[in-house]
């Protein structure tokens, strides 16, 4: 597995697994949330299976073993914020283990919608010591790239301010809502109402997302454009890891 | 809701009024009977105590039920759910009685993650850094006793062993109190690596029930010597024992 700098994992890893049994590729795709990273993926994975590769792709989503502790928490529970970070390393590290490797081990290449770099952006700004949040997921796989669909928060507004998804959201979810709670950052109490509180609660998202960027060195791909810039950047980053591969 | 506190990290001493003990030791190495035994005399002494076990909470409790009736933990879920569980009790289990100014008494804490997790197969530095938010215990006892006095202590009060409690899931061995051997001693073997790292007072746990209940209550005092307890608190009363 060619990942980054030639490392396995990002930090102290899984010592029962061997490494050497993977085989395919872990792509990862970064971004806030509506930044419409869901529909490149569905096009991405066409594209690579049109060209002969098996693609298994992942979300953020909750893994049946930690959603219903995850639902509990969420519904009313008062949680700190280690504990908050903590269900998400246990629910990432079961779909770990349980999709993203068995998925790596039979040769797919695995695209990622989100990965560790949202845990630890969520968790930070909830204010987690990051040296500690960076060393909890130490058992994860270090990506073979991770690409960071970036746009500024003006671009944002427009995405998520939508009447066809608030309208679902509050009527046919009957979730009393018409932006995300958790989107808004809600529980952070940092402004009075929705809107004000997914403001800040974006800008202190993506402020984490642009450090990370530097820091994790992310593949950055400008996302503020139109659906085929962006489509067009992110094909041209995967194909080049692709071919590296097969030269090397 | 998420709540923000600046806590203490377990390396340096806590600010909180209250005081931790903590007794760790294998099944069956007689840690329980000499804490609840220090809680009666605590309690006789007029102190406030407050008693907290290992895994007991109730946000994750279900899901390592489930997890565990289905086989469906990898070590790192096992271990990182146990920290989340003992992350929702550090908050509202231990912080308040030791804000309170009360001594905390706690069956197992970090130690026992640190010892089974590694013997499940975890990487030692990652599981310690797991549990860096908690708080540092004023006094760690660890009872040290023989697999055989062990085995046979539990074996005295029920018939089987637990599949867990006998590490039946690391496929050691078919039978179940030979795999509770080999399971434990690695897990002996950790304790003494983690005693010598943190320091833990090692008591004998093969002396008599009431010469290591002296011992640990001559400790008690010593570690109580600056302890003041909080005007609220002093009027004795009777409270209940567990």
């Amino acid at each position: 597995m060619s990942a980054r700098k030639g490392k396995i994992y990002f930090g102290t890893g899984l010592p029962y697994f061997d490494a050497s049994e993977i085989k395919g590729k872990l792509i990862v795709i970064e971004g806030t949330d509506g930044v419409g990273r869901s529909t490149q993926i569905e096009n991405l994975r066409q594209w690579l299976e049109i060209k002969g590769y098996g693609v298994a792709t992942t979300g953020w989503t909750r893994s049946p073993l930690i959603s219903k502790a995850i639902d509990d928490a969420k519904a009313g529970h008062t949680l700190n914020v280690n504990t908050f970070s903590l269900l998400y390393a246990a629910d990432f590290a079961d779909r770990l283990e349980n999709e993203i490797i068995p998925a790596l081990k039979a040769g797919f290449i695995v695209i990622a919608d989100r990965y560790i770099y949202t845990a630890f952006a969520r968790s930070i700004v909830r204010g987690a010591d990051p040296k500690w949040i960076h060393k909890v997921f130490g058992f994860a796989l270090e990506p073979a790239a991770v690409f960071y669909m970036k746009i500024g928060i003006e671009d944002l507004i427009p995405r998520v301010i939508n009447s066809q998804t608030m309208t679902k959201r509050y009527w046919e979810e009957q979730s009393g809502e018409g932006m995300d709670y958790w989107e808004s950052g809600m529980d952070l109490r940092l402004g009075e109402d929705f809107y004000d509180s997914f403001i800040k609660y974006q800008r202190l998202i993506l402020r984490e997302f642009n450090a990370m960027a530097r820091r994790f060195k992310f593949i950055v791909v400008d996302s503020s454009i139109s659906f085929e810039e962006t489509n067009k950047a992110l094909k041209l980053g995967i194909g080049s890891i692709l071919e590296h591969d097969e030269a090397s | 809701m998420i709540t923000h506190s600046r806590r203490p990290t377990f390396s340096e001493p806590h600010p909180y009024p209250g005081r931790l003990i903590i007794v760790e030791g294998i099944d069956g190495s007689g840690k329980s009977t000499q804490l609840q035994l220090l809680n009666k005399w605590l309690v006789n002494s007029g102190y406030r105590v407050f008693f907290t076990e290992w895994n007991s909470s109730a946000l994750v409790k279900e899901t390592i039920r489930r997890g565990k009736k289905r086989n469906l933990l990898t070590p790192t879920t096992f271990s990182i759910l146990h920290a989340t569980d003992f992350a929702d009790r550090l908050v509202h289990l231990i912080v308040p009685p030791l804000k309170a100014g009360m001594i905390v008494l706690a069956d197992r804490y970090v130690y026992t993650a640190f010892s089974r997790d590694v013997v499940r197969g975890v990487h030692p530095a990652w599981v310690r850094n797991l549990y860096e938010f908690a708080v540092k215990p004023d006094l760690a006892l660890y009872f040290k006793v023989p697999i055989e006095v062990s085995l046979k202590r539990i074996l005295n009060g029920r018939i089987n062993l637990k599949f867990h409690e006998a590490g039946m899931d690391l496929g050691l061995s078919d039978n179940p109190s030979e795999s509770f051997k080999l399971f434990q001693n690695r897990i002996l073997e950790e304790y003494d690596k983690i005693s010598k790292e943190y320091d833990l007072t090692v008591i004998d746990g093969t002396a008599t029930i009431h010469r290591q209940q002296e011992l640990l209550r001559k400790m008690t005092k010593e570690m109580l010597q600056d302890f003041r307890p909080m005007p609220y608190l002093q009027k004795k009363e009777n409270i209940y024992v567990r």
